[in-house]
């Protein structure tokens, strides 16, 4: 079988991809030995498919994976929870929850006077330091002559804390006491003749 | 003279049998192993989509968001056709759609409007017998090859890139395109003698051999 140039151009590609009958194949070998015009050709195609195919010749642009990465990773639905995650979460809203229970104000408990003929004090300032001796119904200020225990324990607490305790302030050191805060407070703010 | 270039790239057994695991696992829920499937395509899909588009930016935004609809579609795959390929379509459909959508082709490209039915008359140029591996290592060779690429009609640069660079058979380039297994055989020949018009003359005329080798002792 003789080809002409124009039959070899047409079936080049065939030829590269070894898809010829055995016949042409052998008849194109035959041509390409005479025609260097056409062996030229094929060279070149055969070149243009050779680094064409090569991998080094498309290279991704610098950081295409990571962008991909980012991209892929804000797509991906939430994870669906495991057991363990939700004891986590759980103990997370247990003490979220008792932190704001704490953070309430308390609400007053209404107490009992240790006597039930004594009255609770007033106007003793919360933060007064008092003293209380075991044994009694009493609290006191440092000093009071009425301050005894037969025990010897004595405590020491502010006034709020022996209110809630169930103690009644002393009569005696309690009533000086608020009489020259009272006294001092009065003529302090009132210097200017109120009292006069 | 017998020359056999046919280059396919197959994925070994083993290897088609963990993608086809990976696969399972992905459509199970497991989505985090999805870029250990997509990562060997990357660059795959990066061609095809620089293939439709001429344009490294562009292709780089089609190519991500093919493999993103990949992701969100990923339920709908069927072990019918590769995985490669069918990620392959997904790139070369958005990247169409781009350039439908922003109207890319403003340069004519050569063979466009080229009649497929007449006889291509390869040009005549000097020997371009021989491409030494190493010119690819080149990044000014590798512009050529894309700029030259870059050059052919959209038909026959599709058919190809997805034929002589993504390796796909005949059949699976047709079945991408949806054209004729006799279509994709005239294109493909065209756009390898266009190539090869375009690049022998600068090939073979010492342009890139001139630095690499002294005159007189070059190996072609």
């Amino acid at each position: 079988m003789v080809v002409t140039c124009e039959q070899v151009w047409q079936e080049i590609s065939n030829y590269i991809e070894s898809d010829l009958d055995p016949s042409l194949r052998t008849a194109l070998d035959e041509h390409f030995h005479i025609c260097p015009g056409c062996a030229s050709i094929l060279a070149g195609t055969r070149n243009v498919v050779q680094l064409y195919g090569d991998e080094r010749l498309f290279q991704l642009p610098l950081g295409f994976s990571g962008r991909l990465q980012k991209k892929l990773a804000h797509e991906m639905p939430p994870k669906r929870g495991t057991i363990y995650g939700w004891v986590v979460a759980a103990a997370a809203v247990a003490i979220i929850a008792g932190g704001i229970a704490l953070s309430r104000p308390k609400p007053s408990i209404p107490f009992e006077v240790r006597s039930p003929l004594a009255k609770p004090g007033k106007h003793v300032p919360a933060k007064l330091t008092v003293l209380v001796a075991g044994d009694s119904k009493i609290f006191h200020i440092a000093g009071c002559d009425l301050l005894r225990a037969r025990d010897g324990r004595i405590r020491s607490m502010s006034a709020e804390q022996a209110e809630h305790e169930g103690y009644v302030p002393c009569i005696r050191c309690l009533g000086k006491y608020l009489s020259s805060v009272t006294l001092e407070f009065l003529k302090r703010h009132f210097s200017s003749g109120a009292l006069a | 003279m017998h020359v056999d270039t046919a280059i396919s790239v197959k994925v070994s057994p083993s290897e088609e049998t963990h993608e086809l695991e990976l696969i399972r696992r992905i459509q199970n829920g497991e989505r985090e192993v999805f870029y250990e499937l997509v990562q060997p395509y990357q660059r795959r899909v990066y061609a095809a989509a620089f293939a439709v588009l001429r344009n490294p930016a562009d292709a780089e935004d089609a190519a991500q968001e093919a493999i993103l609809k990949a992701f969100a579609h990923i339920g709908q795959f069927r072990s019918e056709s590769r995985f490669s390929t069918w990620l392959i379509q997904i790139a070369i459909n958005e990247a169409r759609m781009r350039r439908r959508r922003e109207h890319a082709g403003i340069m004519q490209p050569i063979g466009e409007h080229q009649d497929e039915e007449g006889t291509y008359i390869p040009r005549e140029f000097p020997d371009w017998r021989e491409i030494p591996s190493e010119s690819l290592e080149r990044a000014e060779v590798r512009e050529l090859l894309l700029e030259a690429l870059a050059s052919l009609g959209d038909k026959y640069r599709e058919i190809f890139v997805l034929r002589d660079v993504h390796h796909l058979s005949i059949e699976e380039v047709a079945g991408t395109l949806g054209i004729s297994r006799a279509s994709v055989k005239t294109r493909l020949l065209r756009a390898r003698l266009m190539l090869r018009d375009l690049l022998a003359p600068k090939m073979s005329s010492g342009w890139f051999s001139r630095e690499s080798f002294p005159k007189g002792n070059k190996p072609w």
